[in-house]
């Protein structure tokens, strides 16, 4: 019976829940995140006027990079400031 | 020989638990340790049942058969476990300690007549014997079991939880089936491995060594031990893993970003300096392919690191569209001794004398034939239609690329006196492109830059995008392009350490 030491970090995975989904959009105003792809805009300037005609408020926020994790300020800012948050993710 | 613990009472620590080992059961007089398979020891045998039988305490360890020596009325200690000469650094056999209230006063190794004599205060002991013998390698510094007594005492210095297989697991399988490897078999990290891995450096195996991501998980020395045993490496190979651990883990270099992306890149590391031949790297021939262990396990075991410690494993954090094979391994070392450069750690600011790892974003090489420029202002142009096309030709400024130039090659541009400052700047100038040649849809090609960017002459490469290395075997009219990821704050930077002990 071979003995080793383990090789890993030894953590258990911590179990998140996802927050709670707003039952409607009206009267919210969510965030719409560009992580700086090509093309992320051309998406996201739809979604900003499909959501906007029914009366849905947006802001929009740009991560610097695609190749690194949103700065922590840029992620308080959009959990402080909005409801929800729609992110393009890619090409 | 050092001074030595308080000899009685030797305490050990067996699977994390403190026990009493063994206790030499005199305060003050003689301690003897032999073996017998020792003719040495066989030889002063007769006088150490004379000396049992005299005024002198005396107790005498054997290593090998509890029934040796004959001492009379008296019996040897056993010291088949070598708990007692383990802890009381014994190197050779037969070694006398005298012992006065507990603590050793001295010692004499192998057979000495008027050492022996000394110590038993006995003029007339073994006086027919020859005046002096040497003795035989103690049985707790020999080669085969001094790693295994080392686990054994010296095991509870390691944190890691202990593993153990289930008697009908195969190691090679229990380790794939635990998720632990990159695809490969890795190597069991036994407690024994472990230890022996951790003496190529002299860092504490507590200290931390760097925050992994994307778990940002901070890991110690050991932790980067076990995975460099996984990973096959020799200790000597670990302060090299230890500075590329360091270097990779950095915000400039962002592994995290590195492992998340689709694209196709990995950690490429670039040894430079005196450790390089020491550990028996290749810069030469094959450089980027099999066959050499230090080439081919320190990559891995930066890339271990990051799947077990980091907890970034394909197709989870890590995304990659296609990869690369280079994912495994990428670690070669620059050949310097004839390079018609400086080195890439000088060119960065480091002395000759000290070894680095540098880390580089990068995939797979490209091969750049050229057979027959015989002069530098042909053979940049070579190199420079390459590199244009790297990732793209219409794409300029994002991606970094790495230009290993091959001694063939190299020697052109060191007969015509082409240093490291002239190549790049001639490739620079022969890599600054017309926007209007890299615009959206010129070439009929969608992919492109905005068109604002059409009046602006647009350099291929951003400063410090295009490091150029020498290394290769001595025949072959080609050299390599390694083509790299995003480049600077907004991807990747090349970052430089200087390897520690």
């Amino acid at each position: 019976m071979t003995k080793v030491l383990d090789p890993t970090a030894g953590r258990i995975a911590e179990g998140l829940q996802p927050a709670a989904r707003p039952s409607s959009l009206e009267g919210k105003t969510v965030a719409l995140l560009d992580i700086s792809k090509p093309r992320g805009n051309v998406f996201l300037d739809q979604l900003q006027a499909d959501l906007e005609s029914q009366g849905v408020q947006v802001k929009r926020f740009t991560k610097p990079t695609f190749a690194k994790p949103a700065p922590v300020d840029l992620r308080h800012e959009i959990a402080t400031s909005c409801d929800a948050v729609i992110e393009a993710l890619a090409d | 020989m050092t001074g030595v613990s308080p000899l009685p009472a030797i305490l050990s620590t067996v699977e994390g638990v403190t026990v009493e080992v063994s206790t030499a059961p005199i305060q003050s007089g003689l301690v003897a340790v032999v073996k017998r398979d020792c003719p040495t020891c066989e030889l002063v045998a007769p006088l150490l049942r004379q000396i049992a039988g005299s005024a002198t305490p005396l107790a005498v360890y054997v290593q090998d058969d509890p029934g040796f020596p004959d001492l009379g009325s008296d019996s040897p200690i056993d010291d088949t476990s070598l708990d007692f000469s383990y802890h009381n650094d014994i190197e050779t056999v037969p070694t006398l300690i005298e012992l006065r209230d507990g603590h050793e006063v001295r010692r004499t190794v192998g057979w000495s007549r008027a050492d022996w004599q000394e110590y038993t205060a006995d003029a007339a002991l073994g006086e027919d014997l020859p005046a002096s013998r040497p003795g035989c390698g103690s049985m707790s510094v020999d080669p085969m079991i001094a790693d295994e007594l080392e686990a054994r005492f010296n095991g509870s210095i390691l944190k890691s939880r202990r593993v153990e297989f289930a008697a009908m697991e195969d190691d090679f399988e229990a380790a794939f089936d635990r998720g632990w490897t990159d695809g490969l078999p890795v190597v069991p990290a036994t407690e024994v491995r472990v230890l022996r891995m951790l003496a190529g450096t002299t860092r504490d195996p507590g200290e931390i060594v760097a925050t992994v991501p994307p778990n940002l998980v901070e890991v110690t020395v050991e932790q980067v031990a076990i995975n460099a045993v996984m990973a096959g490496c020799k200790p000597e190979y670990l302060p090299v893993v230890l500075a590329a651990v360091e270097a990779a883990c950095t915000d400039e270099f962002n592994m995290h970003g590195l492992l998340a992306t689709t694209y196709f890149s990995g950690p490429v590391i670039v040894v430079n300096g005196p450790i390089a031949a020491r550990i028996g790297m290749n810069s030469e021939g094959n450089v980027f392919g099999q066959g050499n262990r230090a080439n081919m396990t320190i990559g891995r075991a930066l890339q271990l690191v990051v799947r077990n410690l980091g907890g970034g494993a394909p197709g989870e954090v890590d995304m990659a569209m296609h990869g690369s094979p280079g994912k495994l391994s990428f670690c070669f070392a620059e050949r310097e001794h004839d390079s018609p450069f400086n080195s890439l750690a000088e060119s960065r600011g480091f002395d000759p004398g000290e070894s680095t790892v540098t880390l580089f974003a990068g995939q797979g090489p490209t091969p750049i034939v050229d057979q027959l420029s015989r002069n530098p202002e042909s053979l940049v142009r070579s190199f420079a239609a390459i590199m244009r096309a790297a990732h793209h030709p219409k794409l300029v400024i994002g991606f970094d690329s790495m230009l290993v130039i091959s001694p063939e090659h190299g020697r052109i541009f060191a007969e015509a006196g082409w240093d490291r400052a002239r190549l790049d700047a001639e490739l620079r100038k022969l890599l600054t492109i017309p926007g209007t040649e890299v615009i959206r849809g010129a070439g009929d090609i969608d992919e492109g830059l905005p068109v604002d960017f059409a009046e602006s002459d647009l350099p291929k490469h951003r400063d410090n995008g295009m490091p150029i290395i020498h290394a290769g075997g001595d025949a072959g009219l080609f050299s390599s392009l390694i083509s790299g990821w995003v480049g600077g704050s907004m991807g990747s930077e090349l970052v430089t350490r200087r390897i520690e002990t």
